[in-house]
């Protein structure tokens, strides 16, 4: 009787242990669906949105400016951002505010990328904090999963 | 006849089945538990690679321990590298020991991901005087760590690139694994000289 019961337990610790390895597979490798929240990128993803996320163009460097990524926080590794890349590596970026007179450029080094939320009035990024290092970037947002009232779930790129 | 083929699909399905058992289990852990790399490069002598080209270390990277991005002054870290991945770096980059097929597959072959290999100095809130930086003074940011080689003069480390972000860090080094007399687990010390001026909170 115990015998049957930890066997039992045994095989669903097994299963759970292979399947968490293969979401884990799943996520980092190629990609999931993600709950965007913040108004930072009004209008192209609202708050509350559901995204799907890629991770193959991080590994094959594929990222191209005006991609959405989505990218660990530089001042808090725990949390994530999600934003547009403005400049990759190399290219001239304004870092002055819309409102300012004088604008300012500067260049963004080399293993970095700028980001800027769509809603620059309401965004925290790299005009706040500077170039982020390549390597925080996460993945790309492909699509978005839109509902509407006459069908029950439309994907909208 | 047709037992032989339904050996052969028996055979199949038991490929498949351990197949897909064995990869992602092994990924998971080469990713989040602990992985081997050999170190390359002078710029953490005389503690790692004290022997230069001839023999290098072979170290133990926990990646299990830094899953809450928790880190003490004096670790030794590895981190994602921040510079351009088309650019070589000379100093303490390290490569795989062991490489899983699926993650050589999706590895690209132009520009392996580069990892860097030091010592953490200073953490966020920390005031330290640098060596060679542009700032002679620095206030480590929020979420920010600083890191250098114990070769000072031969590591390419925040002195060259300032505070990197807590996300970039990739694993902490537990042990040196290999040759078989450097065998010994690697202490956090923090050199007496590199201690922060002022510390924010113990």
């Amino acid at each position: 009787m115990l015998r049957n019961a930890l066997g039992k337990a045994f095989r669903f610790l097994g299963y759970t242990v292979q399947y968490g390895c293969i979401a884990h597979c799943a996520f980092e490798y190629l990609g999931g669906i993600v709950v965007c929240s913040g108004p930072s990128m009004e209008p192209t993803i609202q708050n509350s949105d559901i995204v799907f996320s890629e991770s193959l163009s991080r590994h094959f460097y594929c990222i191209r400016k005006g991609d959405i990524v989505i990218v660990k926080s530089p001042n808090d590794p725990k949390s994530n951002i999600c934003k547009r890349v403005i400049g990759l590596e190399g290219d001239k970026v304004c870092t002055s505010n819309p409102s300012d007179f004088l604008k300012s450029h500067s260049y963004v080094p080399k293993g970095h990328v700028w980001l800027e939320g769509d809603n620059l009035r309401n965004s925290t990024d790299s005009r706040c904090y500077g170039p982020v290092p390549y390597g925080l970037i996460r993945g790309r947002i492909c699509l978005k999963i839109v509902f509407s009232t006459k069908m029950n779930g439309t994907i909208f790129v | 006849m047709a037992q032989a083929q339904g050996l052969g699909r028996r055979y199949i399905k038991a490929f498949f089945k351990g197949f897909f058992v064995a990869v992602p289990v092994t990924v998971t852990f080469l990713d989040r538990v602990a992985c081997v790399a050999r170190v390359e490069g002078a710029s953490m002598q005389p503690s790692l690679n004290p022997g230069g080209r001839e023999a290098s270390d072979v170290v133990l990277l926990n990646h299990w321990s830094i899953r809450n991005y928790d880190v003490q002054r004096g670790d030794i870290v590895s981190l994602v590298s921040s510079v351009s991945f088309w650019r070589s770096i000379p100093f303490a980059t390290y490569t795989w020991c062991l490489n899983v097929v699926c993650l050589f597959l999706l590895r690209s072959p132009r520009n392996p991901e580069q990892k860097i290999i030091k010592r953490v100095i200073a953490l966020e809130g920390d005031i330290i005087k640098t060596i060679g930086y542009k700032k002679k003074y620095v206030k480590v940011p929020h979420g920010h760590i600083w890191v250098e080689g114990d070769h000072h003069g031969h590591s390419f480390d925040s002195n060259a690139f300032g505070p990197v972000s807590l996300g970039l860090l990739h694993a902490r080094a537990t042990h040196i694994l290999w040759p078989p007399q450097r065998w010994q687990k690697l202490q956090p010390m923090l050199p007496p000289e590199r201690k922060p001026l002022h510390r924010e909170q113990e």
